[in-house]
């Protein structure tokens, strides 16, 4: 019996556990290492950071399903990974600090044959003086924060009903951020509860973003068939946004968060800042910070990791200039080129580069997105690498021979622009592929016929089922295979 | 909507007109879109 670990429980990690559980049955092993003791559907916490929905509607304990599942379940962090072994023994494994509340602090050593790597990111709220929940902006990284967020926005919302006027900030709280397009949704959904609380005349939104552009999402924007032309989505964004009666500040480094003022540096090096009664920031992304040891005990992270924390894989990770680029860099296998037995899946492997153009403010501030990776794409390589392993546990195949490369991949995106079955909005985008090929598509890096965007009442219908549905299938309750990644 | 000023960031956007406002939260055409969405999407997933 072999045994295949998985570290992280969140969208790619829950995919991973439950196909491999699936394909190997009793046979061999599956065990899952979370500090998280439930589950979430991260795409739907900026509804609970506008109190539309509660904490409780995104989550659910990962416990249950493990035990119905017949998964082995950890609740604890991963400290270090051991390839080699030790000195005691060769067998690879990883060491743990349990996070439950009855083994709180204590370790542990996990053997594995296969290990998947899905722990996700580490949110760099460090990266930025004054940045966090527990500083001076707010969050919907989490449930918890998105919970107190939305408590925040009430507190707004109420000094706004009295008379008072209150101004949002609402984006990126560093320079190299990614998710902008959580930051978006939750920008938009703001924008829709202050309408319909009847304050919105009380209120100066304002978005702040390291994009170049708006509509840059980190993926260098897209270009769409609209009304005869070819636009770009910099177009409709911009677009929504002057719909909305929402002022945007770009190519923003957030340098500092004060209470009630933000100070930024843009790319012509000029230091701003903007006053605000209510900041939700996202914070930059990094890896958790797993070191690595070999045999001898040495420290191998740097073989293992890139320096921003996150896994290196199959990609080419040769530094090279942007017109350079090419989609072949990204990585297909997500296999570990030293230690074939370790994979990295969703946003915990390294991105060989960007995919926005990388811009440098004139003070030497590298200020652009870093690549998103959201959830269908996350969901789809860590279903095909746990094929590959689950083929070579059960001995049909001796390397990897499935592949999930992001530029051989298409991505549909729904993002909330207001939630309400009758009058809110969602933009529905598809992207084909999700890395640009400029060679094959020279005039717009993607296929025109299968990547569009529209704004309607049928996304947020959509976002709504894609909810449930993602929730059902975490669960793993009957048919969940039939549900997409 | 907001008040548009010469050469300020919201001057040059397109905005939506009435009629296109009205199509996005109309039942009957959204219900249309929202079956064309599904195909769009699925189209996706079979490229996988």
């Amino acid at each position: 019996m072999a045994r295949l670990l998985i570290l992280g429980a969140g969208i790619a990690g829950q995919t991973a556990a439950l196909h491999a559980k699936n394909r190997l049955g009793s046979g061999h092993e599956v065990v899952v290492v979370s500090p998280n003791s439930q589950w979430n559907w991260i795409p739907s916490n900026i509804w609970v950071g506008t109190g539309y929905m509660k904490a409780e509607q995104v989550t659910f304990p990962l416990a249950p399903v493990y035990k119905k599942t017949g998964v082995t379940f950890h609740q604890a962090k991963a400290v270090s990974l051991h390839p080699e072994g030790d000195e005691t023994t060769t067998q690879p494994f990883v060491t743990i600090e349990y996070t439950s509340p009855e083994q709180r602090g204590t370790t542990a050593k996990i053997t594995y044959d296969y290990l998947i790597n899905s722990t996700g990111p580490k949110l760099n709220f460090g990266a930025t003086k004054g940045l966090g929940p527990e500083a001076n902006s707010l969050s919907v990284c989490t449930y918890g924060h998105a919970d107190q967020t939305a408590k925040a926005l009430q507190t707004v919302i109420q000094r706004m009903k009295k008379g008072e006027q209150q101004t949002l900030l609402i984006g990126t709280g560093h320079g190299n951020c990614t998710c902008q397009g959580a930051a978006f949704e939750y920008l938009f959904n703001v924008e829709y509860e202050l309408r319909r609380q009847q304050v919105r005349d009380k209120a100066r939104v304002i978005w702040i973003s390291n994009e170049h552009e708006l509509g840059d999402f980190g993926m260098g924007g897209m270009f769409i068939k609209r009304g005869g032309y070819v636009t770009h989505s910099r177009v409709f964004t911009e677009s929504l946004y002057t719909e909305r009666g929402i002022e945007w500040i770009t190519q923003a480094h957030v340098k500092e968060v004060m209470p009630g003022e933000t100070a930024y540096e843009n790319l012509d090096g000029e230091e701003k800042s903007v006053k605000h009664d209510f900041a939700m920031l996202l914070p930059p992304f990094s890896g958790v910070g797993l070191k690595a040891y070999n045999k001898a005990g040495e420290d191998i992270t740097s073989e293992l990791f890139a320096p921003n924390g996150f896994m290196l894989v199959d990609g080419d990770y040769t530094k090279k200039p942007y017109e350079a680029w090419k989609p072949e860099d990204w990585p297909e296998t997500y296999q570990n080129p030293k230690y074939k037995n370790i994979f990295a899946v969703g946003i915990a492997f390294a991105p060989p580069h960007a995919i926005s153009k990388p811009m440098i403010s004139v003070k030497g501030t590298p200020i652009f997105p870093t690549p998103p990776r959201t959830g269908m794409p996350s969901g789809v390589m860590a279903r095909q690498v746990t094929y590959n392993i689950t083929d070579m546990m059960n001995g049909k195949e001796t390397a990897p021979t499935r592949k999930a490369s992001l530029a051989h991949m298409g991505a549909a995106c729904i993002a909330s622009a207001g939630a309400n079955f009758l009058n809110g909005t969602a933009v529905s985008m598809t992207v084909y592929p999700i890395i640009p090929d400029f060679e094959k598509y020279p005039d717009t890096g993607r296929e025109l016929g299968s990547t569009s965007g529209e704004i309607g009442l049928a996304g947020h219908w959509i976002k709504h089922l894609l909810h449930y549905a993602f929730i059902y299938k975490a669960k793993a309750n009957p048919f969940w295979r039939v549900v997409p990644e | 909507m907001s008040v548009r000023k010469p050469f300020e960031q919201t001057y040059y956007p397109p905005v939506p007109t009435k009629l296109t406002q009205f199509f996005r939260t109309n039942l009957i055409w959204q219900f249309f879109r929202f079956l064309i969405l599904n195909v769009k999407i699925l189209r996706m997933v079979r490229k996988h």
